[in-house]
């Protein structure tokens, strides 16, 4: 599903060069559940943003269902987004006229698909995650758990192949972090790959893989097995 | 781009700004009103000084006689030269350029107009049946001067409505007979003019006058009409051509303006009016000087309202928008505020000149306003869907920035923005 390959980016920032990834490989199969870790600064979130198609990179490529990602214009990266990739951020980012339904359907309304229809819709992903009742209220109405799940429905209902998720329980107390995560690890049985940017250890412990970056390049892989050798070790840590 | 969600996505903008927004249109408003007022006022001074040429055919001109001031071909100055009835002819077959033509022979001294006990004196036109084309001569009974009139040398006269209401009172006067100095003419019509009210004269074929008041062929004045034309250099040539032509069959210099006066009307009106053609471009500078301002304020709002969304925008972007789309939202919105608050401008400028229409209308209806130099201040209907077209491309220029910085709005940044 992804492959990435000597991946370099840098930062200019006036006259400064900031060297952040620094050719990075990565292989991540359909259905995953990935987790990706490390410290600020160790380039998770520039991570995240290439493979969202966010931003774009300097050297090495990126193929991503088959496709190379380098160079695409706006409209074609855009599209390319709402197709294939559903966002989870931390801070929610709903947009706070719209009431949930609104939310969830707007990546439709980028596919054109009808007002009456995208609604409709929206409101069976708001059921399946339990917010049937709280489709006409606006985001401020809302508890964070809540809102992270509309914005899950929003992230699932243009049918992507991934879900990518920048700290998705960042903004939320132990409980509903968890509930999002049990969330996240149903969509991921249902077959979608899930890769979820967090430093937080019992979040990435809950995930089937964990990739661990430190300056720019994976410092460890740790796979299924090794989890519960992972899990000691943050104990003890 | 035209669909229901984008108005939707819109107002539900506008409606969270009100105030905001209100007073980003005001601006342009603001400016539209300017622009109606400066126009309607332009429109009414221009209206106003027609009304004035008005009077007469706008193509009339004017010949007149007197005593020559210069030498010419050996003939010494201080010849009087005079017209005859000839030079009708001539004018009235042989000048291609005029139209209609009218002769007028003064009468001698003040005539005393008799009727009954009643008298007075007023002034005498004698004329051909054209002049009432040429200044406009509106007829309330009878009729004017015509061609058999002046065959048949009848007696017969068209008074003014102030002539009739001196002799007659509140008598009939058709078919009386009032007495010029005791020859009795017969009153075929009565003239009526809102704007000549209180000129008094009387109309009376020339060729009975000269024959009455011992003229002979004698002819003091023409009017005449000269062909349209569009400006006053070809008015002038006009002017130039007659008088050369006049001055060859009298023996005088055609530059000499004492032996032959004449003042040619369509070039004074065409020269008016390119007056007028200046102060309504002025205007226009003005006005769209005014509307720029509202623009400016526009695209500022429109500037400010991007930064505050771009968080918005960079979450659209992320879940699929493309730059067009985003792009189209900024820009229809600043058309939809312009447009809408520059109507409302136009409305409320249209209203108020509509409104001093209206009070000047009743003022002359009453009998007042006389000599008003302000008529009809409003805006015509071209002018107005100029305007609406100029509002639609402002709101187009005051998007186009807002707009761009719209569409190059980074996701990853504008979603790292924390406010």
């Amino acid at each position: 599903m992804i492959q990435i390959n000597n991946l370099h980016k840098s930062y200019v920032m006036g006259s400064n060069s900031l060297h952040v990834l620094k050719g990075l490989d990565l292989d991540i199969d359909e259905g995953e559940f990935v987790s990706i870790m490390g410290s600020s600064g160790s380039g998770k979130s520039t991570l995240l943003n290439i493979l969202g198609i966010l931003d774009d990179y300097d050297e090495g490529s990126y193929y991503l269902g088959g496709k190379l990602m380098q160079g695409l214009n706006e409209t074609k990266a855009a599209m390319t987004r709402n197709e294939m990739i559903g966002f989870i951020f931390q801070s929610f980012n709903l947009i706070s006229f719209k009431n949930a339904v609104e939310n969830v359907a707007l990546p439709l309304y980028y596919q054109k698909v009808s007002r009456k229809k995208r609604n409709l819709i929206a409101l069976e992903y708001l059921d399946r995650l339990g917010l049937k009742e709280w489709a006409h209220h606006l985001p401020s109405e809302m508890s964070g758990g809540q809102k992270q799940r509309v914005a899950i429905a929003r992230a699932l209902i243009s049918k992507p192949k991934i879900i990518l998720a920048d700290e998705p329980t960042g903004a939320l107390d132990t409980t509903t972090s968890f509930e999002v995560m049990d969330i996240l690890k149903e969509i991921n049985d249902e077959g979608k790959t899930v890769i979820i940017v967090t430093h937080e250890h019992d979040i990435a412990a809950m995930t089937k893989k964990i990739i661990r970056l430190k300056d720019g390049v994976i410092e460890e892989v740790i796979k299924n097995g090794d989890l519960q050798l992972f899990k000691d070790r943050v104990r003890t840590e | 781009m035209f669909d229901v969600d984008v108005w939707q996505e819109i107002f539900s903008t506008i409606k969270k700004n009100k105030l905001r927004t209100f007073l980003t249109g005001f601006s342009v408003a603001w400016g539209i009103f300017m622009l109606m007022i400066l126009l309607g006022s332009g429109n009414g001074l221009q209206n106003g000084v027609k009304e004035q040429f008005a009077d007469n055919s706008v193509n009339i001109m004017w010949m007149w006689t007197g005593e020559t001031s210069m030498p010419y071909h050996g003939l010494k100055e201080g010849r009087p030269i005079k017209f005859k009835n000839d030079d009708y002819t001539f004018l009235k077959e042989k000048s291609e350029d005029l139209e209609l033509v009218s002769s007028r022979f003064y009468l001698p001294g003040s005539i005393m107009y008799t009727y009954k006990n009643e008298y007075g004196s007023f002034e005498t036109s004698s004329c051909h049946p054209a002049l009432k084309e040429m200044e406009k001569v509106n007829i309330v009974a009878g009729r004017f001067i015509n061609d058999l009139d002046m065959t048949d040398f009848r007696k017969v006269i068209v008074i003014g409505d102030n002539i009739k209401k001196a002799l007659f009172k509140d008598e009939d006067p058709m078919g009386k007979y009032i007495k010029l100095n005791n020859v009795p003419f017969k009153v075929v019509g009565v003239a009526f003019d809102k704007k000549r009210q209180n000129e008094r004269t009387a109309y009376i074929p020339v060729t009975t006058a000269q024959r009455i008041f011992n003229g002979a062929d004698r002819v003091h004045s023409f009017a005449v009409t000269t062909k349209m034309v569009k400006t006053a250099e070809e008015a002038d040539a006009i002017t130039e051509k007659v008088r050369q032509q006049m001055a060859q069959r009298h023996n005088f210099d055609p530059a000499d303006k004492r032996a032959m006066g004449s003042f040619n009307m369509l070039a004074e009106y065409i020269r008016t009016m390119k007056i007028f053609q200046a102060i309504k471009i002025f205007v226009w500078i003005i006005g769209i000087g005014t509307l720029i301002a509202g623009i400016v304020g526009v695209s500022n709002i429109m500037l400010i309202l991007v930064k505050e969304r771009t968080r918005e925008i960079g979450i659209r972007k992320a879940l699929g928008a493309s730059p067009a789309s985003v792009i189209g939202l900024v820009l229809l919105e600043s058309i939809l505020i312009t447009t809408v608050a520059g109507y409302i401008g136009l409305l409320f400028g249209v209203s108020i000149m509509e409104g001093i229409n209206l009070a000047i209308e009743q003022m002359l209806a009453t009998g007042g306003g006389d000599g008003m130099f302000f008529r009809n201040p409003t805006v015509d209907f071209t002018t107005a869907i100029a305007s609406t077209l100029i509002l639609i491309v402002s709101g187009a220029l005051a998007g186009y920035l807002p707009a761009r910085k719209a569409a190059n709005v980074k996701p990853i940044e504008a979603l790292r923005d924390e406010n």
